[in-house]
């Protein structure tokens, strides 16, 4: 069986330590924890967790059960093969040369996303979307030097027209 | 009515229906025994060391069929607990452990007698609290007993700061138990028990196969039942020993690593296993690949991790075991009796045959006293009746192998973690559930020293118990593997200096024995049985006897090294 990627969201209770019974749970049973996300819902005594990890099904199978199995653990839910819109949010600071700017606008403007912070020899540029885009700005950045960056890790919900039809 | 938490503390547990408890003492527990001291009703067995406690109240609630409650102070009282919530966390024993902890406004200080140990024993417990406000004590306390009685019961640990236990609040009785993310699944699938009436009918290998489940569900009864209704072997994991009558002719006797040569061969041959509250566990399964590789699996329990974990099932159920084999039953009872027996006479006899050809044996022959005579003389004495308690290694297998369980409850033993140490607590736990029974630990030499000093807590709790001590002056399974498996290099398991097991029980004010010779173990066995209070009978045993049979670990079932 091969390792897929999975993509789970998880309510869970908002209480303390509920983040480290599901990471000891995941670094005891020797689990993959590939992105997480947690905050709280719009209830303030749940909390979302979506976190990408890796498996075959036997493992994947595992995880749910051993997951549901947390009394703090409310609801799992496998995204992975339902319609769902996943985002991940990026900070990118990235140096700024004059001979550069243009170029580092013109991108910014072609990947829709916002200089938020400016500087003598930087913009500090806010980007969401996908893995794939945040990986085709990267690229697209690297030549001019990125000085640090941060990334939320993927949070995701199910569409709902795709989950009614499905169901 | 204005309570303090230590009050609330007593009452809520008082209002679980629990008369005992283990304990010690500390800075941070007592205000709590301070309370306690007005409550003669609730009686408190001060143990020698916090593990003692747990190991005790683990076997307290399987003798008993109900929570064990220990209660031990913060930072190295908590600490010392651990080994005993692993224990009972892998064995699936309700018990509830309340910790004491520092004043909430030094916690995270690294305070004197400061430890996290919601955080240490977070894998090891089923849940764990930290009470912050007197205002939660009574839900928490309700929740805990919940959660460790219901579902798959287990281990579970509220930590209690001493500013909670001092603060006083108007008292008001918690409501239902209700947790939103946790109902456990009692009734099974009925589609799928009507397919597992059709495989039964079409088996003609099918076996039994009971874990710890049956003996915590209580559902013996349905086993049995079950087994005598279609004609069906059964085999018991360690953990549900005594689930079905070992003196029955449909017994098989234990599988795995030291099984029985007719119980692993049933599981290698069988074309239907019908698996009730186990897990699966490596040393009952030997190489996965060639575990039942004829049969059809049906798997009842009521963890759903524990199914498709380690062996792939047909015919997963999830539901309690008492409810899924009642059932079953009652849907057996609606079909043609003949079709549901079928014909097994061929299955059956290849059953007696690997019994007749490879059967349990040792030679008691000369002047050396061999371990497994013991274990049969004090069935024979005690006609199987006394609760057994052990500790871990070779007295832990001949005692499985040999005693011959009947009843559920009745076998107490450290399954899962494998605890040296756990049978002399335990046994005291056991007799405090059970006053009017027989209460025996079998232990090894090196075993019964590393909780030694439990003698005094069965002295003055007025529990006496019996402890068989087979020495062999070895670390004997250790040894074993050496002998077997590591050119009989016997690095550090020989165990030359050991206390006089007689003085010794002498100084604690016990009664000892000894015997040396084949010739005196029924007596010795008699008169430590008979004698009042605590008793140590020693037995010098054969120092180089080996477990057998023995499926070396990594092979496959039918591997078995027979002598």
């Amino acid at each position: 069986m091969k390792d897929q990627k999975h993509i789970f969201s998880i309510l869970v209770d908002n209480e303390p330590g509920v983040l480290s019974r599901i990471a000891g749970l995941f670094s005891g049973r020797g689990y993959n924890i590939d992105s997480l996300s947690v905050a709280q819902t719009v209830e303030s005594n749940a909390s979302r967790i979506t976190m990408e990890t890796r498996g075959d099904d036997h493992i994947i199978e595992q995880i749910i059960k051993q997951l549901h199995k947390l009394i703090n653990v409310i609801t799992v839910i496998d995204l992975t093969d339902k319609h769902h819109i996943k985002r991940e949010l990026a900070l990118i600071k990235v140096h700024a040369k004059p001979e550069h700017r243009a170029e580092i606008l013109r991108i910014v403007d072609i990947f829709r996303c916002r200089v938020v912070d400016v500087g003598h020899e930087h913009y500090t540029i806010e980007l969401s979307g996908d893995e794939e885009k945040l990986r085709a700005i990267m690229n697209l950045l690297k030549p001019m030097g990125i000085i640090e960056m941060a990334r939320t890790g993927a949070i995701a919900l199910a569409r709902e027209t795709a989950t009614k039809n499905s169901n | 009515m204005k309570l303090t938490g230590a009050q609330i503390l007593i009452k809520m547990i008082k209002s679980q229906g629990v008369d005992t408890i283990f304990g010690y003492p500390g800075g941070a527990v007592i205000d709590i025994y301070d309370e306690l001291a007005n409550h003669p009703d609730l009686r408190h067995i001060l143990v020698r060391h916090e593990q003692g406690a747990v190991h005790s109240a683990d076997a307290y609630a399987r003798a008993k069929g109900d929570v064990g409650v220990s209660l031990v102070t913060s930072g190295p009282g908590a600490t010392n607990t651990v080994t005993g919530i692993a224990s009972a966390y892998l064995d699936s024993v309700p018990i509830v452990v309340f910790t004491g902890q520092v004043n909430s406004a030094l916690i995270g200080n690294d305070a004197f007698q400061e430890v996290d140990i919601v955080g240490i024993t977070r894998p090891c417990t089923k849940h764990n609290y930290l009470v912050k406000h007197v205002e939660d004590l009574a839900r928490t306390i309700k929740e805990a007993f919940f959660i460790a009685r219901s579902g798959r019961p287990g281990p579970v640990l509220v930590d209690l700061p001493k500013d909670v236990m001092t603060a006083t609040i108007e008292f008001e009785e918690p409501g239902e138990v209700h947790i939103k993310s946790y109902r456990p699944t009692y009734t099974p699938n009925r589609k799928q028990l009507t397919k597992v009436v059709e495989l039964i009918k079409q088996a003609k290998r099918p076996l039994i196969f009971a874990g710890g489940g049956v003996v915590l569900s209580k559902s013996s009864d349905e086993i049995t039942k079950l087994a005598k209704r279609a004609d069906i072997p059964v085999t018991a994991s360690l953990m549900g020993l005594g689930t079905f009558p070992a003196s029955d002719p449909l017994w098989l006797g234990m599988p795995g690593m030291h099984g029985t040569y007719r119980a692993n061969m049933s599981i290698d041959s069988c074309d239907l296993m019908i698996a009730a509250g186990v897990r699966f566990d490596d040393r009952v399964t030997g190489r996965i690949e060639k575990f039942a590789p004829n049969a059809r699996i049906v798997q009842i329990d009521i963890d759903p991790t524990s199914i498709h974990k380690n062996v792939s099932v047909d015919c997963p159920i999830v539901g309690d075991c008492k409810k899924s084999l009642a059932l079953l039953n009652e849907l057996l009872d609606k079909e043609d009796s003949a079709e549901v027996l079928g014909d097994k006479s061929q299955w059956l006899s290849q059953i007696s045959e690997w019994k007749s050809t490879m059967p349990l044996r040792y030679d008691q022959g000369g002047e050396i006293i061999k371990p497994q005579f013991v274990i049969e003389t004090l069935h024979e004495l005690t006609q199987g009746k006394a609760i057994i308690t052990t500790e871990v290694g070779q007295n832990q297998m001949w005692t499985a192998q040999y005693y011959g369980f009947d009843k559920p409850n009745h076998f107490i033993t450290s399954g899962g973690l494998g605890v040296m140490g756990f049978g002399l607590p335990a046994a005291i736990g056991a007799k405090a559930a059970c006053p009017d029974k027989l209460v025996i630990d079998v232990a090894g030499d090196g075993s019964i020293q590393m909780n030694i000093q439990e003698l005094s807590t069965a002295l003055e709790a007025n529990l006496p118990v019996k402890i068989v001590i087979l020495n062999n002056r070895y670390l004997g399974m250790v040894r074993q593997w050496q002998d077997l498996f590591y050119d009989k290099r016997y690095s550090s398991t020989p165990m030359e200096c050991a206390p006089d097991f007689v003085k010794l029980a002498e100084a604690y004010g016990a009664t000892g024995m000894r015997a040396s010779k084949p010739s005196e173990v029924k007596e010795t066995l008699e008169k430590g049985l008979a004698a009042e209070g605590t008793v140590i009978m020693e037995f010098v045993v054969e120092r180089e006897e080996l477990v057998y049979p023995m499926v070396p670990a990594g092979g496959g079932l039918t591997e078995m090294l027979l002598v």
